[in-house]
């Protein structure tokens, strides 16, 4: 292992890189949960509501459904965007100290 | 015309050769320039693109379970099905967030490489191979008796036979071609069901002035109001979290979907692949409710259950009549390259471990030349598949359902926090890790066993001992706390201290193209 990897290591700034990568990741995956158990509980507990009607036919449980989906989809291209534009940059200029 | 099920049809037979005959042919363009070498063999030398392995994700995962299952689940139980497939979806971002990229910077053939990184390659590359095949075993028998029933209905071909057939195509395949060839079969299977179903959606929107509300205003109608709202299927918040738990987190530790993220060239391509899986997959369960309630409208419950109790025939049976014998025996070749893609995704990453982890890594401890390597990838595919022809007719009778929660609930206990632990925490030693894998593989089979699957269907019991279908509340806990034991009464200096040397890789991706045998 060579010099510039060992200073690497300890820098403050790839150890900054490593808590704001799973500081972001979490945080995602809290409101990943926080979506889907709120739609699940949502079901399990509070009938009346999931069962009203929107519209004519459709209810909220099935807008719930497509939400829970939508959401999904939102949270994977927030993390790619946050990825590419934060994290990979600051990878990038870190290699070049190797 | 009607079609009867469980005849011989020419047209769903024409259309199965065709599909049969496409998928290999395209395999063999693909393969024949290929370098016969391990690597190549299990991950095709690293050089898919993200959108490939994106759509070739969406193929493992969107299984003939998922197509046939999810849409008869709506179709007789209206709401409840739709609650399947949304939890289906929601791994896929927390795979994101949690593993893909230290997976990929990490990993070579298998996610025991991740394990095995830092550890005791022996023990626990036996641990985690084993917890592997497990969840392999149990998914591949539920999908080998699903699609010998399903090809025994559709094509008027015995059992038996259905089985030899789709274990013979698979091998062709794998051991033609390895990964490559897996990856594209995944994709052709991908976009076909994809254009299917999407055209069964819009024959079937057409059907109601292109409004959903429409729709739901005939199943109301036809069936009462129950059908679009949820009924038993959430019973409680316990059953609730360990069934979303289960769902959420199995995810992450299925061998065969974790192996595909060694196929991309680095981090950036697996991020893409986990962006075009998920969409192409959360497309797949918007659209698969309105297959299930059409079905239900205009098949009918009664007419659907009439061919079978489960409902898997409404999606069949609903192309038929709105697009006729030929769309069915598209619909029929869909749903069979289906099947022969995720067995064959199973397979090689059964492969894998059997041969690479217990094998090449275990027993013969790394000394082997590349081309035994090779031969033992190819060895271990032929005794899986046949494996799995025998396994699926012994089971023929059994009741397999439990299988997949039983695989989901593995991956999930025993092989993702294992897995996870290696790239997040420090102190985690070769026993911790040891005991991860048992703590969590073993509670999830007992209470399997205990739960109304198995107890009070299979068994006969009154009552479940254990009170829920899926065990992944404990037995994901255990997991972790017997990593915590473990670690703490056994430290393991030399990992700690490799950890540290291991982030510049992990982080920055820096040494995946040196990544030796290790």
């Amino acid at each position: 292992m060579s010099e510039n990897y060992q200073k690497v290591l300890n820098s403050e700034r790839f150890k900054k890189l490593i808590k704001k990568r799973w500081t972001f990741s979490f945080f995602m995956l809290a409101v990943l949960f926080v979506v889907y158990y709120g739609y699940i509980f949502m079901i399990a507990l509070n009938k009346d509501f999931v069962t009203k009607k929107v519209g004519v036919y459709t209810n909220v449980g099935i807008i719930m459904g497509i939400g829970v989906i939508f959401a999904a989809w939102i949270l994977t291209y927030v993390y790619v965007l946050w990825a590419n534009n934060v994290y990979d940059k600051e990878v990038e200029e870190i290699k070049k100290e190797l | 015309m009607e079609y009867k099920f469980g005849e011989p049809n020419l047209v769903a037979i024409g259309s199965f050769v065709a599909v049969v005959i496409l998928t290999l042919f395209v395999t063999f363009l693909v393969a024949r320039k290929q370098k016969q070498s391990a690597s190549n063999y299990y991950t095709a030398g690293g050089g898919i693109t993200g959108f490939q392995n994106g759509l070739a994700l969406a193929g493992d995962y969107m299984s003939a379970a998922s197509f046939l299952g999810v849409s008869g689940l709506v179709a007789l139980k209206g709401y409840d099905g739709m609650i399947y497939a949304v939890g289906w979806l929601v791994g896929w971002p927390a795979l994101m967030f949690l593993i893909a990229e230290p997976l990929r910077n990490l990993g070579k053939y298998s996610f025991a490489d991740v394990v095995a990184y830092r550890l005791n390659q022996g023990p626990i590359r036996t641990a985690s191979a084993i917890g592997g095949l497990l969840v392999l075993l149990c998914y591949t028998i539920a999908q080998m008796v699903g699609s010998g029933k399903l090809i025994e209905l559709m094509f008027g071909i015995p059992y038996v036979w259905a089985e030899i057939i789709v274990g013979t195509v698979m091998l062709l395949y794998v051991l033609y071609g390895g990964m490559l060839a897996t990856t594209w079969v995944q994709i052709i299977k991908a976009c076909l069901l994809l254009f299917g179903v999407t055209i069964l959606t819009l024959l079937v929107l057409a059907k109601f002035n292109f409004n959903p509300g429409n729709l739901y205003g005939a199943v109301q109608e036809t069936y009462g109001v129950e059908m679009l709202n949820p009924g038993g299927l959430v019973k409680g918040p316990v059953e609730a979290l360990s069934l979303g738990l289960a769902l959420m987190l199995g995810l992450l530790g299925l061998p065969h979907i974790l192996m595909r993220f060694f196929t991309v060239p680095n981090a950036k391509e697996a991020r893409k692949s986990v962006v075009y899986a998920t969409t192409f997959i959360g497309y797949f369960y918007l659209i698969i409710p309105i297959v299930g309630f059409g079905a239900a409208v205009l098949v009918g419950k009664s007419a659907i259950m009439k061919i079978g109790s489960g409902g898997n025939m409404a999606a069949p049976m609903l192309s038929q009549l709105l697009g006729g014998t030929p769309f069915l025996g598209f619909i029929a070749a869909v749903a069979f390259a289906t099947i022969l893609a995720v067995v064959a995704g199973l397979t090689l990453a059964a492969s894998a471990a059997l041969g690479n982890d217990l094998y090449v890594s275990t027993f013969k401890k790394g000394n082997v030349t590349e081309s035994e390597k090779l031969k033992a990838a190819r060895m271990s595919t032929l005794i899986y598949g046949v494996a799995s022809v025998a396994l699926g007719i012994a089971f023929q009778k059994q009741n397999v359902a439990f299988l997949v929660a039983l695989a989901f609930s593995i991956a999930a206990s025993a092989n993702f926090p294992s897995l996870f632990l290696s790239i997040v925490w420090k102190k985690l030693s070769t026993t911790g890790a040891v005991m991860s894998i048992l703590f969590g593989g073993l509670s999830s089979a007992i209470l399997i066993v205990l739960s109304p699957t198995v107890w009070v269907t299979i068994l006969g019991n009154p009552e479940a001992i254990f009170p829920y279908k899926f065990p992944t509340i404990i037995s994901l806990p255990l997991a972790f706390i017997g990593a915590w034991i473990g670690s703490v009464i056994a430290p393991d200096k030399a990992a700690q201290e490799k950890y540290e040397q291991v982030k510049i890789r992990t982080y920055l991706g820096v040494g995946i193209s040196d990544a030796s045998d290790h």
